[in-house]
């Protein structure tokens, strides 16, 4: 079953957010997209990502994730300002699928405020992961 | 809709396969990563379940004329032990679905359709056998059917089959079946084992009732080496086919088209002497030209860019719309997007360069030669 990272925050279009702990009083929060995503999805090959110093808004499309087998539309889980995209992910997709919660993050927020997010139980409660 | 399981379910869930509905069917889409599965069919070999097929025999002193008339091909003209693709259609051409006859004797033929499509074929079938001297039976939910697909695929079955049969097997030739002993599970069955697929790769299609088919299963994985064969699921199955360029049905192939559009006119035989059924429409279609100087025709687009089209995502010239992708992913082979679509004629020449709306967006694509993949001999 798929991994749910307890210390994480999930949106309900699975995307997952890390608050930065490294500096107190940072609004800055990484985004990716969930195990229980990246197996649904299957194995990600193109993954379209919004631009540094974009703004994005809590449950609004901000990219696309692009599997063998379909097109999702990728939703940012804060409102904000983009601060920096992982271009390794850009390049080499299948790290979203090997390490979601790791090397395939997908950008950073500074955040303004959040939209509805789910603690790691309540996500895994309603997706079926595995924490 | 009726949920079928495989005799093979158990064994799936054994793998960790992940299901999905196909056709009134639970069947594995993947077992761990598709792109895994596609990249072992075409680089050694995979191991698929196919058990939602149909298998309709069809027996008796006019099968061969029957069948001249149930479907678009010359069917009386094969030879026994060869296996021919066709298709069955309606009174006005439209297709009911495609399929694969093996003809196991001179009255004795085994029709193969699609697994949604197997009880509205056995239907018509019977249907059809009225006037005839024929009995067609169903036995579908009987017989399982197992492929194993790639360029180790004969190695792999040698090793089932005894030494005094290997010829058997390496002599048979591509779309054709014989009778072979496999020996698993301590008993030597007899099956009926044929060269044919839906990958692109060589390959085998193994014909086995449903008591003896997870013994088959386990054994053809058995003899394989580490990491030589793979469990293969649904997934990998739709991008290997796409990249072979084979029509799916319900994709390419439908009610609403017809043979001629598909580019599957060279199926039909309007050469025939005997009447049957969709012949006065097909010979209309074309005299009309269909798919080739009127209406649509299937073609395969290459992408430019990186992004995919879908199936139903429109194809665009000039920002009008000409025509309709039927399938499109990624070419995990190729390394570059790849779709089936069909398109006005006058854009489907090769090389025409159209865009393919890509949710608003539109994407370059260029008309490219089917298959888009084709194993070197």
């Amino acid at each position: 079953m798929a991994k749910v990272a307890p210390e994480l925050q999930y949106s309900d279009e699975h995307e997952w957010v890390a608050r930065d702990s490294g500096d107190a009083g940072s609004n800055i929060v990484s985004v990716g997209i969930s195990a229980v995503a990246t197996d649904a999805l299957g194995d990600i090959v193109y993954v379209d990502l919004p631009e540094v110093g974009a703004a994005v808004t809590a449950g609004e499309t901000c990219g696309e994730v692009e599997s063998t087998k379909s097109v999702s539309d990728l939703y940012s889980p804060v409102t904000g300002e983009i601060t920096e995209v992982n271009s390794a992910v850009v390049d080499d997709p299948a790290l979203i699928n090997n390490d979601p919660y790791g090397a395939g993050w997908l950008f950073k927020v500074a955040a303004e405020s959040d939209g509805p997010l789910l603690s790691a139980e309540e996500y895994a409660a309603k997706n079926g992961g595995e924490l | 809709m009726t949920e079928n399981y495989t005799a093979l379910y158990e064994e799936h869930k054994k793998l960790g396969a992940s299901f999905t509905d196909f056709g009134g069917w639970q069947m594995p889409l993947k077992y761990s990563s598709e792109l895994a599965e596609h990249h072992a069919v075409r680089q050694s070999a995979g191991l698929f379940d196919l058990s939602h097929m149909g298998e309709v025999w069809v027996t008796g002193p006019e099968a061969a004329a029957f069948l001249d008339y149930a479907l678009v091909g010359k069917i009386s003209a094969m030879s026994v032990g060869k296996a021919k693709y066709s298709l069955i259609c309606q009174e006005d051409g439209g297709i009911i679905d495609d399929l694969i006859t093996y003809r196991r004797g001179e009255t004795k033929f085994l029709v193969v359709p699609n697994a949604g499509n197997a009880p509205v074929v056995a239907a018509a079938l019977a249907e059809r056998a009225a006037n005839f001297d024929v009995v067609v039976e169903d036995a579908s939910a009987a017989t399982s059917l197992i492929a194993v697909q790639g360029p180790k695929a004969e190695e792999i079955l040698l090793r089932l089959v005894p030494a005094e049969q290997h010829s058997v097997v390496t002599e048979l030739k591509y779309y054709a079946a014989v009778e072979v002993p496999f020996t698993f599970a301590g008993n030597t069955t007899e099956l009926l084992l044929a060269r044919t697929g839906y990958t692109g790769e060589d390959g085998f299609e193994i014909f086995v009732d449903n008591d003896a088919a997870a013994a088959l299963w386990q054994a053809i994985a058995a003899v394989a080496e580490d990491g030589e064969l793979i469990p293969a699921g649904l997934a990998s199955r739709d991008s290997l086919r796409l990249e072979a360029g084979m029509p799916l049905y319900g994709n390419e192939l439908s009610r609403e088209g017809n043979p001629f559009s598909a580019g599957l006119g060279p199926v039909v035989s309007l050469a025939k002497e005997s009447d049957f059924v969709g012949r006065a429409a097909l010979e209309a279609l074309k005299a009309q030209g269909a798919g080739s100087t009127s209406g649509r025709k299937l073609v395969g687009l290459k992408g430019l860019g990186r992004r995919a089209g879908r199936s139903h995502y429109p194809v665009l010239k000039d920002g009008v719309v000409v025509g309709e992708v039927t399938s499109g992913q990624p070419s995990p082979t190729l390394g570059h997007p790849v779709a089936l679509a069909y398109v006005d004629v006058e854009h489907a020449e090769l090389g025409t360069p159209v865009d393919v709306d890509l949710r608003g967006k539109a994407e370059p694509f260029e008309v490219v030669a089917l298959p888009f993949y084709k194993r070197a001999k």
